[in-house]
């Protein structure tokens, strides 16, 4: 059973105006706290993020632990470039900035853009070297230039453009909900269409098996270079949106565990899917906060229910990651996209199930 | 730089790459034989750390008794991750090892945060190994000279039992060609299981001597040792023994020395073993002491 092209359209309509007025609720404070607020827009950057993510270790089949790093490119050159020129003597109050840059303000856009840009420029030079690589070599010199990336930073000779290791302060902050998600939004598109092209083709192709994608004529090179460059580009895009929304960054949040955790978002959503990881990003953010209940004491009456102390989160959000790669291996959506078909077969598979359960069982044919 | 200076650091810096070298030895040998790199041995490396401090601080176990029970707990967190985590993926595509691998450095490092704390916690005293001993005008705790001493021991015995014992011949052959060793009636999971004990126990080791002459254990100290140990392992020539003691020796020699002559530099010496990293894997992928694998269809 397929639904009309039309019925389609319309349930896709209802869900994105339904989604639109949500969100223009919350941005007017009508639903929800600034709490919640906050929850949506870091779920969308992560979403953001996420996608990058899959566009390389999901589509392209390479497995890369960069992708904290990158971030970090893109958050700093927010940091720097939209911190307000009065209040930066306040914020360099070690060392103060550098004389050529103590006066450069660019708006917020702009800021994001030379961002993601430069995190992609990085991308591609360390690429020429490292996507020759073989999948695990790639992955510990991923990692190793993620770790790199937040050493330089942290570094005090660095100070007087990156504050060495006490990190920025007074990013200024979003006006609406609605330029973060605008941009997590836009940068998850262009990415889906870039998968749906050629391009995106020859990506699974390499993903499938790289020496039949070479033998088909496929520029192995260019093609992850492509594929790892544009992915950094919205990392950045991603670190940056995430500066805005912390309005501060600090080297120490671009450790490893960033990328393990963005890593959970795109093996939980399934690997090669985009709509998989939208959902899980949304997913783990949220869980994220709402099981905050794990890290507190917690009594029944007077008596103190043991194990609950601060880590235990993070504890059941790793053993997750665990149970899906050893149980299910595929994740939410596997490498399927969303559908309303797929939707429906759901619900009927569903229906099904409950009405063999209501029979009888049928007697056992001798 | 005058001698005496030059001395030391060689002593601080051969010492750093003994202790290196034991870790990376369990990294070669996983990867010789599952083509996997175990990212939780770094952190199987910093349990170790707790598992000392446990033993010698909360337990008050004298150090002769204490090396023994940290080893033997590491032994059994490593065989017991393998079952948990690598055995039911043997037949799985290799990414989803490798996320298992990093699913359990995760959790491993989570778990400490958890049980332990986020603090750092001080690296007890062992006895004797504290002791500063002078040589000539090298002066240097007990456990710097001897670290070295105990891991060219630890690779001898080691060599010998991968050389010359027919569980060692079992090794080779499932390193070798992991279908055929399973046709020929080797116990591919029991050798699994030894390699996995082999290698904590070498981690455990080094751990002691790692940690020893530092102050404190948190529980990310794994995550940058095990990085650059798993660097040694490739600089040496990944799956060859030998060879990951001498990439040990290299990182933790060129480490010390880098940040002795150019003090500037300290911020980054973990990148520079990263930068040398990519050096090797561009001219010389197959490391030092490698063999030349051509890759199938």
């Amino acid at each position: 059973m397929v639904l009309k092209k039309s019925t389609k359209y319309i349930l896709t309509s209802v869900l994105v105006v339904a989604a639109l007025v949500l969100l223009f609720m919350l941005d007017n404070g009508m639903i929800g706290t600034s709490y919640t607020v906050r929850i949506v827009r870091l779920s969308f950057i992560y979403a953001l993020i996420g996608v990058s993510m899959n566009l390389v270790n999901g589509f392209t089949g390479l497995f890369s632990l960069g992708q904290a790093g990158f971030m970090a490119i893109g958050a700093y050159t927010v940091g720097v470039l939209t911190i307000p020129v009065d209040l930066r003597p306040n914020v360099y109050y070690l060392k103060p900035m550098a004389e050529g840059l103590a006066n450069v303000e660019v708006p917020f856009g702009v800021a994001l853009l030379l961002g993601g840009i430069f995190a992609a420029v990085f991308a591609a030079l360390i690429g020429a070297p490292v996507l020759r690589l073989k999948s695990d070599y790639l992955a510990i010199a991923t990692l190793g230039f993620s770790e790199i990336i937040r050493a330089v930073i942290a570094n005090d000779q660095l100070a007087p453009l990156t504050n060495g290791s006490l990190g920025l302060k007074s990013i200024p902050g979003f006006d609406s909900i609605f330029i973060p998600v605008i941009i997590s939004v836009a940068g998850i598109a262009i990415m889906a269409l870039l998968i749906k092209s050629s391009y995106g083709r020859a990506f699974k192709a390499i993903r499938e098996d790289e020496i039949a994608a070479e033998a088909m004529g496929i520029n192995l090179f260019k093609h992850k270079e492509m594929s790892f460059a544009v992915s950094a580009f919205f990392a950045g895009i991603g670190g940056g949106l995430l500066a805005a929304h912390l309005t501060a960054v600090d080297s120490n949040q671009f450790k490893i565990m960033v990328t393990y955790e963005i890593l959970l978002i795109i093996v939980l959503g399934g690997m090669g899917s985009i709509t998989g990881t939208c959902i899980a990003a949304f997913a783990i953010t949220a869980g994220k906060e709402w099981l905050r209940f794990f890290d507190e004491a917690f009594f029944i009456g007077t008596w103190q229910v043991p194990l609950f102390r601060p880590g235990l989160r993070m504890v059941i959000f790793s053993l997750l990651l665990m149970a899906i790669v050893l149980f299910y291996r595929r994740g939410l959506m596997g490498t399927k996209e969303f559908s309303w078909d797929g939707i429906l077969h759901f619900f009927l598979r569903l229906k099904r199930g409950i009405m063999r359960l209501g029979k009888k069982p049928a007697r056992e044919v001798q | 730089m005058d001698l005496t200076t030059f001395l030391q650091n060689c002593v601080t810096g051969v010492s750093l790459g003994s202790a290196y070298a034991l870790i990376a030895i369990g990294y070669t040998m996983v990867y010789g034989i599952l083509r996997l790199i175990n990212f939780a041995h770094g952190d199987i490396f910093m349990m170790a750390g707790y598992f000392t401090i446990f033993a010698i601080a909360n337990f008050m176990l004298p150090w002769y008794i204490a090396i023994p029970f940290v080893i033997l707990a590491t032994v059994i967190l490593g065989a017991a991750i393998e079952r948990a985590a690598y055995k039911p993926l043997r037949e799985a595509p290799r990414m989803s090892i490798m996320i298992s691998a990093i699913g359990v450095s995760f959790l491993l490092e989570n778990l400490a945060t958890y049980l332990f704390t986020g603090l750092p916690r001080s690296f007890p005293k062992l006895g004797f190994l504290q002791h500063v001993y002078k040589i000539g005008d090298i002066s240097a705790p007990i456990v710097t000279f001897i670290t070295p001493v105990i891991t060219i021991v630890l690779l001898f015995v080691l060599i010998y039992l991968v050389n010359h014992t027919k569980m060692g011949m079992a090794m080779r052959a499932v390193s070798k060609d992991y279908e055929a060793s399973r046709l020929m009636g080797i116990e591919i999971n029991t050798i699994i299981t030894i390699t996995f004990i082999i290698g904590s126990a070498l981690a455990a080791i080094g751990a002691i001597l790692y940690f020893s002459p530092r102050p404190m254990v948190y529980p990310f100290s794994g995550v940058m040792p095990g990085l650059k140990c798993f660097v040694a392992a490739v600089i040496g020539g990944i799956g060859n023994i030998p060879g990951a003691v001498i990439g040990g020796f290299v990182i933790g020699i060129a480490e010390t020395f880098l940040v002795a002559v150019f003090p500037s530099m300290t911020g980054y010496s973990d990148a520079f073993t990263f930068v040398l990293l990519i050096i090797m894997l561009v001219f010389r992928p197959t490391g030092l002491l490698g063999e030349n694998i051509t890759e199938k269809v």
